[in-house]
Protein backbone atom coordinates (compact mmCIF):
# COMPACT_ATOMS: atom_id res chain seq x y z
CA UNK A 1 0.00 0.00 0.00
CA UNK A 2 0.82 3.84 -0.28
CA UNK A 3 2.21 3.77 3.38
CA UNK A 4 4.82 1.80 2.29
CA UNK A 5 6.16 3.91 0.13
CA UNK A 6 9.68 6.47 1.16
CA UNK A 7 9.26 9.42 2.24
CA UNK A 8 12.83 11.06 2.92
CA UNK A 9 13.64 14.71 3.85
CA UNK A 10 16.95 15.84 5.20
CA UNK A 11 18.40 19.44 5.39
CA UNK A 12 21.68 20.00 5.53
CA UNK A 13 22.23 23.50 6.89
CA UNK A 14 25.91 24.31 6.76
CA UNK A 15 25.93 22.68 3.14
CA UNK A 16 22.85 24.37 2.16
CA UNK A 17 21.01 21.35 0.56
CA UNK A 18 17.88 19.85 0.62
CA UNK A 19 17.95 16.44 -0.04
CA UNK A 20 14.21 14.71 -0.74
CA UNK A 21 13.59 10.93 -1.89
CA UNK A 22 10.31 9.81 -2.24
CA UNK A 23 8.61 6.72 -4.42
CA UNK A 24 5.52 6.90 -6.45
CA UNK A 25 3.02 3.75 -6.86
CA UNK A 26 3.47 3.78 -10.90
CA UNK A 27 6.20 3.89 -13.53
CA UNK A 28 9.09 5.62 -14.66
CA UNK A 29 8.00 7.30 -17.53
CA UNK A 30 4.75 8.40 -15.92
CA UNK A 31 7.05 10.04 -13.19
CA UNK A 32 9.00 11.78 -15.19
CA UNK A 33 6.00 13.12 -17.59
CA UNK A 34 4.61 14.38 -13.94
CA UNK A 35 8.01 16.19 -13.45
CA UNK A 36 8.39 17.81 -16.34
CA UNK A 37 5.56 18.65 -18.35
CA UNK A 38 4.01 21.59 -17.21
CA UNK A 39 0.44 20.84 -17.60
CA UNK A 40 0.96 17.86 -15.17
CA UNK A 41 3.14 19.74 -12.56
CA UNK A 42 0.77 22.31 -12.44
CA UNK A 43 -1.79 19.90 -11.29
CA UNK A 44 0.23 19.03 -7.84
CA UNK A 45 3.65 21.28 -7.19
CA UNK A 46 1.53 23.66 -5.10
CA UNK A 47 0.44 22.62 -2.22
CA UNK A 48 -3.59 23.08 -1.61
CA UNK A 49 -5.07 25.63 -1.61
CA UNK A 50 -2.62 27.37 -3.33
CA UNK A 51 -2.50 26.37 -7.38
CA UNK A 52 0.51 26.57 -9.99
CA UNK A 53 0.20 28.35 -13.55
CA UNK A 54 2.79 28.29 -15.94
CA UNK A 55 3.07 30.86 -18.60
CA UNK A 56 5.27 29.20 -20.71
CA UNK A 57 7.22 26.24 -20.81
CA UNK A 58 10.01 25.36 -23.24
CA UNK A 59 11.64 21.81 -22.15
CA UNK A 60 15.21 21.32 -23.42
CA UNK A 61 18.44 22.40 -22.31
CA UNK A 62 18.17 26.22 -21.77
CA UNK A 63 15.13 26.20 -22.33
CA UNK A 64 13.05 28.07 -19.31
CA UNK A 65 9.44 27.46 -17.39
CA UNK A 66 8.29 30.58 -16.24
CA UNK A 67 5.22 30.48 -13.48
CA UNK A 68 3.17 31.41 -10.74
CA UNK A 69 1.95 29.91 -7.39
CA UNK A 70 -1.25 32.05 -6.80
CA UNK A 71 -2.74 31.85 -3.34
CA UNK A 72 -6.23 31.62 -2.59
CA UNK A 73 -6.32 35.86 -2.11
CA UNK A 74 -5.31 36.67 -5.65
CA UNK A 75 -1.57 36.79 -4.50
CA UNK A 76 0.90 35.41 -7.52
CA UNK A 77 4.51 34.11 -6.85
CA UNK A 78 6.48 34.05 -9.87
CA UNK A 79 9.47 32.01 -11.03
CA UNK A 80 11.62 31.12 -13.67
CA UNK A 81 13.33 27.73 -13.97
CA UNK A 82 16.11 27.13 -16.40
CA UNK A 83 16.58 23.89 -17.49
CA UNK A 84 20.27 23.06 -17.41
CA UNK A 85 21.00 19.35 -18.00
CA UNK A 86 18.31 16.76 -19.57
CA UNK A 87 18.57 12.80 -19.49
CA UNK A 88 15.35 11.63 -20.77
CA UNK A 89 12.99 9.46 -18.12
CA UNK A 90 16.23 9.40 -15.95
CA UNK A 91 17.73 12.50 -14.57
CA UNK A 92 16.99 16.79 -15.21
CA UNK A 93 18.39 19.62 -13.82
CA UNK A 94 17.20 23.11 -13.72
CA UNK A 95 18.24 26.51 -12.29
CA UNK A 96 15.46 27.93 -10.01
CA UNK A 97 14.69 31.33 -9.24
CA UNK A 98 12.06 33.97 -7.87
CA UNK A 99 11.16 36.72 -10.32
CA UNK A 100 8.58 39.19 -10.73
CA UNK A 101 6.26 38.88 -13.26
CA UNK A 102 8.11 40.61 -16.16
CA UNK A 103 10.61 37.74 -15.85
CA UNK A 104 13.00 39.89 -13.80
CA UNK A 105 14.83 37.18 -11.65
CA UNK A 106 15.79 37.78 -7.45
CA UNK A 107 19.83 38.22 -7.34
CA UNK A 108 19.65 33.94 -5.86
CA UNK A 109 18.48 31.53 -7.19
CA UNK A 110 18.95 27.21 -6.28
CA UNK A 111 20.05 24.59 -8.38
CA UNK A 112 17.87 21.58 -8.47
CA UNK A 113 19.21 17.96 -9.48
CA UNK A 114 16.04 15.17 -10.21
CA UNK A 115 16.94 11.70 -10.88
CA UNK A 116 14.39 8.43 -11.13
CA UNK A 117 14.68 5.19 -11.56
CA UNK A 118 12.07 2.24 -11.24
CA UNK A 119 11.51 -0.97 -9.26
CA UNK A 120 8.77 -3.15 -9.94
CA UNK A 121 6.81 -0.67 -11.00
CA UNK A 122 7.76 1.63 -8.49
CA UNK A 123 9.56 4.69 -8.95
CA UNK A 124 11.56 5.90 -6.97
CA UNK A 125 12.62 10.00 -7.78
CA UNK A 126 15.15 12.02 -5.57
CA UNK A 127 16.03 15.75 -5.37
CA UNK A 128 18.43 17.37 -4.19
CA UNK A 129 18.23 21.55 -3.99
CA UNK A 130 21.16 23.41 -3.37
CA UNK A 131 20.60 27.09 -2.45
CA UNK A 132 22.76 29.76 -2.65
CA UNK A 133 21.54 31.49 0.31
CA UNK A 134 20.28 30.59 3.21
CA UNK A 135 17.60 33.32 3.27
CA UNK A 136 16.63 32.29 0.31
CA UNK A 137 15.64 28.87 2.28
CA UNK A 138 13.20 31.15 4.33
CA UNK A 139 11.55 32.65 1.36
CA UNK A 140 10.54 30.00 -0.05
CA UNK A 141 8.42 28.91 2.67
CA UNK A 142 7.41 32.42 3.11
CA UNK A 143 5.31 32.27 -0.09
CA UNK A 144 3.37 29.51 1.40
CA UNK A 145 3.09 30.10 4.99
CA UNK A 146 -0.10 31.94 4.60
CA UNK A 147 -2.09 28.93 2.37
CA UNK A 148 0.13 25.95 4.21
CA UNK A 149 -1.18 26.60 7.64
CA UNK A 150 -4.63 26.49 6.28
CA UNK A 151 -4.76 23.22 4.40
CA UNK A 152 -2.04 21.55 7.22
CA UNK A 153 -5.14 22.25 9.69
CA UNK A 154 -7.47 20.45 7.19
CA UNK A 155 -5.07 17.47 6.65
CA UNK A 156 -4.59 17.90 10.21
CA UNK A 157 -8.22 17.11 10.75
CA UNK A 158 -8.37 14.62 8.15
CA UNK A 159 -5.35 12.34 10.02
CA UNK A 160 -7.39 12.57 13.21
CA UNK A 161 -10.41 11.14 11.52
CA UNK A 162 -8.61 8.67 9.95
CA UNK A 163 -6.78 7.62 12.80
CA UNK A 164 -9.63 7.14 15.00
CA UNK A 165 -11.15 4.32 12.48
CA UNK B 1 15.04 45.96 16.66
CA UNK B 2 13.63 42.29 16.39
CA UNK B 3 14.91 40.84 13.85
CA UNK B 4 14.41 37.64 12.32
CA UNK B 5 16.26 34.51 13.45
CA UNK B 6 17.04 33.40 9.90
CA UNK B 7 18.65 36.65 9.60
CA UNK B 8 21.12 35.27 11.61
CA UNK B 9 21.97 32.48 10.21
CA UNK B 10 22.13 33.83 6.57
CA UNK B 11 25.63 34.48 6.77
CA UNK B 12 28.87 32.49 7.17
CA UNK B 13 30.37 34.30 9.79
CA UNK B 14 27.71 34.19 11.57
CA UNK B 15 27.23 30.39 11.72
CA UNK B 16 31.11 30.78 12.63
CA UNK B 17 30.00 32.32 15.65
CA UNK B 18 27.23 30.30 16.97
CA UNK B 19 29.42 27.14 15.87
CA UNK B 20 32.49 28.27 17.99
CA UNK B 21 30.10 29.74 20.98
CA UNK B 22 27.64 26.45 21.08
CA UNK B 23 30.72 24.95 22.64
CA UNK B 24 31.15 27.37 25.52
CA UNK B 25 30.61 31.05 26.79
CA UNK B 26 33.54 33.49 24.93
CA UNK B 27 34.32 37.20 25.19
CA UNK B 28 34.19 39.11 22.22
CA UNK B 29 37.97 39.00 21.73
CA UNK B 30 38.50 35.53 22.16
CA UNK B 31 35.56 35.58 19.25
CA UNK B 32 37.78 37.70 17.25
CA UNK B 33 40.55 35.46 16.96
CA UNK B 34 38.81 32.85 14.96
CA UNK B 35 38.49 35.14 12.05
CA UNK B 36 40.27 37.03 9.84
CA UNK B 37 37.61 40.23 9.97
CA UNK B 38 38.00 42.95 12.10
CA UNK B 39 37.02 43.03 15.38
CA UNK B 40 34.72 45.58 14.87
CA UNK B 41 33.10 43.31 12.17
CA UNK B 42 32.68 40.72 14.83
CA UNK B 43 31.29 43.42 16.76
CA UNK B 44 28.41 43.97 14.38
CA UNK B 45 27.51 39.94 13.80
CA UNK B 46 27.50 39.42 17.74
CA UNK B 47 24.84 42.81 17.60
CA UNK B 48 22.97 40.92 14.79
CA UNK B 49 23.19 38.06 16.66
CA UNK B 50 21.54 39.34 19.93
CA UNK B 51 18.85 41.39 18.46
CA UNK B 52 17.96 37.96 16.65
CA UNK B 53 17.99 36.78 20.50
CA UNK B 54 20.00 33.86 19.52
CA UNK B 55 22.79 34.85 22.08
CA UNK B 56 22.87 36.18 25.42
CA UNK B 57 25.52 38.43 26.53
CA UNK B 58 26.87 37.96 30.33
CA UNK B 59 28.36 40.16 31.99
CA UNK B 60 31.54 38.06 34.60
CA UNK B 61 33.96 40.58 36.24
CA UNK B 62 35.26 42.98 33.42
CA UNK B 63 34.58 40.53 30.67
CA UNK B 64 31.21 40.51 28.84
CA UNK B 65 30.47 36.78 27.50
CA UNK B 66 28.49 35.63 24.95
CA UNK B 67 26.77 32.39 25.01
CA UNK B 68 24.26 30.40 22.68
CA UNK B 69 20.50 30.30 23.48
CA UNK B 70 19.23 26.92 22.50
CA UNK B 71 16.28 26.88 22.80
CA UNK B 72 16.04 29.64 20.09
CA UNK B 73 17.99 27.57 17.77
CA UNK B 74 14.87 24.88 18.21
CA UNK B 75 12.64 27.38 16.32
CA UNK B 76 14.96 26.27 12.91
CA UNK B 77 13.67 23.08 13.50
CA UNK B 78 10.22 24.19 13.78
CA UNK B 79 10.50 25.82 10.70
CA UNK B 80 12.49 22.63 8.60
CA UNK B 81 9.48 20.87 9.97
CA UNK B 82 6.97 22.89 8.27
CA UNK B 83 8.62 22.79 4.87
CA UNK B 84 8.98 19.10 5.39
CA UNK B 85 5.45 19.09 5.24
CA UNK B 86 5.48 21.22 2.09
CA UNK B 87 6.87 18.51 0.12
CA UNK B 88 4.46 15.89 2.08
CA UNK B 89 1.52 17.55 0.74
CA UNK B 90 2.95 18.21 -2.95
CA UNK B 91 3.39 14.35 -3.18
CA UNK B 92 0.50 13.25 -2.12
CA UNK B 93 -1.36 15.50 -4.34
CA UNK B 94 1.10 14.40 -7.24
CA UNK B 95 0.10 10.54 -5.67
CA UNK B 96 -3.53 11.69 -6.82
CA UNK B 97 -2.67 12.78 -10.37
CA UNK B 98 -0.58 9.67 -11.00
CA UNK B 99 -3.61 7.49 -9.84
CA UNK B 100 -5.83 9.15 -12.05
CA UNK B 101 -3.61 9.29 -15.34
CA UNK B 102 -3.27 5.39 -14.61
CA UNK B 103 -7.14 4.97 -14.29
CA UNK B 104 -7.47 6.89 -17.62
CA UNK B 105 -4.97 4.85 -19.44
CA UNK B 106 -6.54 1.97 -18.60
Amino acid sequence: MKNDLLFDFTVDKPAKTVCITREFDAEQALVWDAFTKAELIDQWIAPAPMVAKTKYQDFKVGGKRFYAMISPDGQERWALQQYTSITPKTNFKMFNVFADKEENPDPFGSEWDHTFSEDNGITKVSIVIYNESMERLEMILEGFTIGMRMSLTNLETLLEKLSKK
Amino acid sequence: MRRDIFQAIADPTRRAIIALIALQAMTPNAIAENFNSTRQAVSKHLRILTECQLVKQEQQGREIYYSLQIEKMKEIDKWLEQYRKIWETRFNQLDKVLSTIKKQKK
